[in-house]
């Protein structure tokens, strides 16, 4: 065993330790007891327990509450991770409002797109080096410290999330590290999740008073999301490729 | 690699030559850092000047890969604590905390492409427990 | 005897191909330090010019193995004189290649990282094994050629060369075609045209340094009997790689959700049709086809002229179908109008910036040059044409 991995056992089980014997809520216990799903049936992970694929993060958005020209969620995503929100063709845009019309019909819909967090993620399997993975629990992401910024996930992509940072970064947030000449893509607001948060999109759009979109575990029969998919007519994008996204559309 | 593997031993033989007990030397030529925060760092700091960038690649692959949150060698924690009393950053001059080491160690640091150099708004506050297990 | 004027020559082209790659290195550090905002390549169109030289010379490369192939693996020993130039002429275009993919990256420092993690789920995971493999292989086979005492191991050495080659180009045509989500790639048929193209594109490019080191050594290039094979050979893969792309595109034509791409790529959308047309099929083919075949025009002048156009052709056809292929937008949503602030339902403009072309010339430039030095240093040309790349006498 090396000395970290020894300092890291001991770290663990001092943690486990102190965290078990104490009654009063120190730091790491006020933390945790956060890490709740947002629909309160998740179970919170320990200090130290890795996600597992016991939890799949998903979403469903209903387009029909989806409001033509609102950007709350966009704007919302910017704040939250530090993207500087301009839209040129070499700007990040991690998730995206698209107005679709019907061809046939005229029907409009307006709806956004982000990472699918597909479970059959092509942009992984396409990744020379492993930099582009998914997490146990669905989520998935980019390493940004083995991504050689060889763009074959944007390629791979089929939903077209993915952004490569085409200029040096100013004004991260401490918990969204991005820099030039790697690709990334929505987190789904991992450091917010891993914390028992909600994504960001997800509040801002319930703030705006459309709440349009549905965030929690898939693999929890008890959650609020795995009841509106039971229970309404949803689409996932490009059904055809067979990626099992993680993000679901209703009323498309 | 070899070369990564050989700056860092020159960097640990100066630091610790610098630190340890040799309070002249230190104090003649040591970086002077504008970055003091009472309390215990979260390792001895001679084992912080000489394997931080282990513990940090270490720690960085938990969290990342497997979502493992609230780590001891978090860069966050670093910046947080470390960070200027005046502006709040590790970089910028040769007095800033990670900077000033690494020029003068002339070794090249790389993190801050990326990662944010500023501490948190609410990490001044919380640095007087700069123990504290983030 | 190397006469003096050759001796300049070679001293002259070396500088010349050394300036250009000089040049196409700051191009390549300037686009590092600025990021890639400073080339025409965006979200939409992720690979770009660079990537249109870097894959031309990777199939070249592989396609100028077939020289030595010939002689090697099919045992026609009117060829094998030339093998040891045609595996030169193999790692220079490789090298040449790689240099350019590997400074089109977004973070070019870390190639350490793509040496030490391997996603084996990848192509392009493969295909680094698969170049590096075949660097190897190259190796070993012109040591086989050249030294006599190994002649022996030629021809099994030769077997392995034209296996790995064949997998290789499968493996970079695969890049495209395994990618399920686009319109312009997805297909099985895109490996073996691949392959099509790599045996037009190297043989092009093989009989033009044949024809250069010839002239600069002041010889003939190639007997008259192995010209007209080679005039034919060549004329035989230009019409084989239209025949997969003439695939390629007839069967997208008749799958409906195909066909907006097709009138995009072939009709409307331009400046692909124009490239498509008259660079590939126009110029890159079927003007070639006649160089070769016409009777009246059995020189090896003329095989040079429809080398040039045929490797002109390659560019064309690959802007079109690296660039034109992204820059025709995903269809997520088919059977609906698109809008959004990100490009989709939108072709997206391309322009290639000036850094981009000099990175994609130096590519050019460092495989001329491997293939210049190594023509020198080596034993390379065929016993009629040796006194250039003869090493000087001790002086």
């Amino acid at each position: 065993m090396n000395p970290v991995d020894k300092r890291r056992r001991e770290f663990f089980g001092q943690a486990a330790a102190i965290a078990g014997a104490m009654i009063a809520p120190g730091l790491m216990l006020y933390e945790y007891a956060e890490a709740v799903g947002p629909d309160g049936a998740s179970r919170p992970r320990a200090p130290g327990e890795p996600v597992s694929g016991k939890v799949r993060w998903g979403m469903l958005i209903d387009t029909t509450k989806c409001a033509p020209g609102c950007r709350e969620c966009v704007d919302a995503c910017n704040r939250e991770n530090g993207l500087p929100g301009t839209t040129r063709a070499t700007d990040s845009q991690w998730i995206r409002k698209v107005d679709l019309k019907d061809l046939k019909t005229g029907k409009a819909v307006s709806l956004p797109v982000l990472c699918q967090h597909c479970a059959e993620p092509p942009c992984v399997d396409v990744c020379p080096t492993g930099a582009s993975f998914k997490r146990e629990d669905g989520i998935v992401l980019v390493d940004r410290h083995t991504c050689i910024g060889c763009r074959y996930c944007m390629m791979a992509c089929p939903y077209k999330a993915r952004s490569f940072v085409h200029e040096a970064t100013t004004g991260q947030s401490p918990d969204v590290p991005r820099g030039k000449g790697c690709v990334e893509s929505c987190t789904l607001c991992v450091h917010k999740v891993d914390k028992g948060g909600t994504p960001s999109c997800v509040e801002a759009c319930a703030a705006a008073g459309h709440q349009a979109i549905v965030f929690g575990d898939l693999n929890d029969p008890s959650s609020e999301i795995s009841k509106r998919v039971r229970a309404a007519t949803t689409t996932q994008l490009r059904a055809d490729l067979r990626t099992d996204n993680g993000v679901r559309y209703q009323g498309l | 690699m070899t070369a990564a593997g050989f700056l860092r031993a020159i960097l640990a033989a100066t630091l610790l030559l610098a630190g340890s007990g040799a309070g002249l030397v230190a104090s003649a030529s040591g970086p002077a850092l504008d970055a003091a925060r009472s309390g215990p760092c979260v390792e001895d700091p001679k084992v912080m000047r000489r394997s931080h960038m282990d513990f940090l690649k270490h720690d960085r692959d938990d969290t990342v890969r497997r979502g493992i949150r609230g780590i001891k060698h978090s860069l966050s924690a670093c910046v947080d604590c470390h960070a200027s009393k005046a502006d709040g950053r590790v970089l910028g001059s040769e007095k800033h905390f990670c900077q000033g080491c690494h020029t003068y160690a002339a070794v090249k640091v790389d993190c801050f492409d990326c990662h944010a150099s500023t501490a948190r708004p609410a990490a001044t506050a919380a640095a007087a427990a700069p123990g504290s297990l983030r | 005897m190397e006469t003096k004027s050759a001796r300049r020559a070679f001293w002259l082209l070396l500088a010349a191909g050394g300036a250009v790659l000089a040049v196409a290195l700051g191009a390549a550090h300037y686009m590092e330090v600025h990021g890639h905002a400073v080339t025409g390549m965006n979200n939409q169109v992720v690979w770009g010019l660079p990537h249109v030289f870097a894959i031309f010379l990777i199939v070249a490369a592989s396609g100028a193995l077939n020289v030595a192939s010939i002689g090697s693996v099919f045992g026609e020993s009117d060829y094998k004189p030339h093998a040891p130039l045609s595996v030169l002429l193999t790692v220079a275009l490789l090298a040449g290649g790689l240099m350019v993919l590997v400074l089109d990256l977004g973070r070019p420092e870390r190639l350490v990282v793509a040496a030490t993690h391997y996603n084996f789920r990848s192509i392009f995971a493969w295909n680094m094994i698969l170049y590096n493999g075949l660097f190897a292989i190259c190796a070993l086979y012109l040591w086989a050629l050249l030294e006599r005492r190994l002649g022996r191991f030629a021809r099994p050495v030769g077997l392995a060369a034209f296996a790995w080659r064949i997998i290789l180009t499968t493996g970079t045509g695969s890049i495209f075609g395994f990618l399920v989500a686009r319109q312009a790639y997805a297909s099985g048929v895109i490996a073996p045209l691949f392959i099509a193209l790599s045996l037009a594109w190297g043989l092009a490019v093989f009989h033009l340094a044949q024809c250069g080191l010839a002239r600069l050594a002041g010889r003939e290039p190639m007997d008259a009997e192995l010209h007209a094979r080679v005039r034919r050979l060549l004329a035989i893969f230009v019409i084989a790689a239209l025949y997969f792309v003439a695939v390629h595109h007839l069967t997208n034509l008749y799958w409906a959700k195909q066909v907006a791409f097709e009138r995009f790529i072939l009709v409307s959308g331009a400046p692909y049709p124009a490239l498509f047309w008259a660079g590939y099929v126009v110029l890159g083919s079927l003007v070639p086809l006649v160089l070769l075949f016409h009777p009246g025009l059995a020189s090896a002048r003329a095989t040079a002229a429809a080398s040039v156009l045929v490797a002109l052709g390659a560019l064309a056809f690959l802007y079109v179908f690296i660039v034109g292929g992204q820059a025709f937008p995903l269809e997520i949503f088919p059977g609906y109008e698109v809008a959004s602030t990100f490009g989709d339902g939108r072709a997206d403009g391309y322009s290639p910036s000036l850094p981009e072309l000099l990175l994609g010339l130096g590519g050019l430039a460092a495989s001329f040059l491997i293939a210049l030095a190594g023509a020198r240093a080596l034993p390379i040309l065929a016993p009629a044409e040796v006194a250039m790349a003869a090493p000087a006498p001790a002086k």
